[in-house]
């Protein structure tokens, strides 16, 4: 396989950061400035809301032109899909083995129950397991009430390194 | 199929007027969702087989570097085929049968989605990409819908996916 699906190719700059930076604030402007590097990203307005390794929280606003049901006004799954594939990405992309970018191999959503009209959707996913070129993550997603999950999401991430000696 | 219906002694309607017809549910189902517009996904139709198409844009990019359609978005034009395919299929008898208002402003209630599993074979290229669904099961309260995607050749396919779906309370083939 070898190509790249997902997300970030050559340069992570979540890696750079923590191998060069310790300091919280600027590893979230780095790490948010990940988020706006992705057009698609940019286009749901999502917002980096915390960083930590192998782990990151990303949210979503609610936005008329994501919903998928016009008799409720509820988001598209698509929708809640690419916010939990980039949350689990950039949790792939902090983890400490320091991938140089990452791909989905795998990735499945259960929706728990329609995300509330109006609110803003937040996603946490966590590598669980990484090995030397797969990542396992797991994620979640909850409008504002972590008590009650809108989606789950679990799925599997190649760990791209650059050729050479690193 | 050649879009003609036979009854008896009744005549077959003209072709156009059946396209018409088709065309015209098939229009107002896609229309009325707003996010399958924002990604910019349209849906070709020859008989009762629809194919989506997914309009490249800057915007559906995922991966800069390469660049490569995110991963996000291949999972959301696959169940948005799905949900239309299912939809469709759930509609076609009563709108074949006339029982269906295209212009009607309540339309069917759309199936939702339980869980959807996607696997991804090949980087999505900054072209357009090109999906069909399959509803594998059809059932009173739950469907279960593959559907697979590709770019260039139809043999090489970039992703599939498969979906469960809860059926729309009050379908039409329950109720009148």
């Amino acid at each position: 396989m070898g190509a790249l699906r997902g997300r970030c190719g050559t340069a992570n700059p979540i890696r750079t950061l923590s191998k060069e930076q310790g300091m919280d604030a600027q590893k979230r402007l780095i790490a948010g400035k990940f988020v706006d590097a992705l057009p698609q990203a940019r286009a749901l307005g999502l917002r980096l809301e915390d960083i930590g390794a192998g782990m990151a929280a990303i949210s979503m606003p609610y936005d008329l032109r994501l919903v998928g049901d016009p008799e409720t006004g509820v988001i598209h799954g698509g929708a809640v899909s690419t916010l939990m594939d980039t949350t689990c990405g950039a949790a792939v992309l902090s983890h400490p083995t320091a991938a140089d970018g990452t791909a989905t191999l795998d990735l499945r959503i259960d929706y728990m129950r329609p995300a509330t009209p109006g609110q803003r959707i937040f996603a946490r996913a966590e590598c669980y397991h990484v090995t030397r070129t797969v990542a396992f993550v797991r994620a979640i997603a909850h409008d504002g009430d972590e008590s009650r999950i809108v989606a789950t999401a679990t799925g599997a991430f190649t760990i791209e390194r650059k050729e050479g000696p690193t | 199929m050649n879009g003609k219906t036979s009854g008896g002694k009744q005549r077959p309607e003209p072709v156009q007027v059946v396209k018409e017809r088709r065309d015209t549910v098939l229009r107002a189902l896609v229309g009325r969702v707003p996010y399958i517009s924002f990604l910019g996904i349209d849906f070709d139709r020859r008989g009762d087989e629809l194919t989506a198409i997914l309009h490249f844009d800057d915007k559906l990019i995922g991966n800069p570097m390469l660049p490569a359609l995110h991963g996000g978005v291949t999972a959301a034009f696959l169940e948005v085929t799905a949900i239309v395919e299912l939809s469709w299929s759930l509609i076609w008898e009563d709108m074949e049968n006339g029982l269906i208002d295209p212009v009607a402003t309540t339309a069917p209630r759309l199936p939702k989605t339980i869980d959807f599993t996607v696997d991804y074979l090949r980087t999505g290229l900054p072209r357009d990409a090109y999906a069909r669904a399959r509803v594998n099961r059809s059932g009173r309260r739950y469907a279960s819908v593959h559907v697979e995607a590709w770019q260039d050749n139809r043999s090489r396919l970039f992703a599939q996916a498969t979906g469960h779906f809860l059926m729309p309370v009050g379908d039409s083939k329950a109720h009148e």
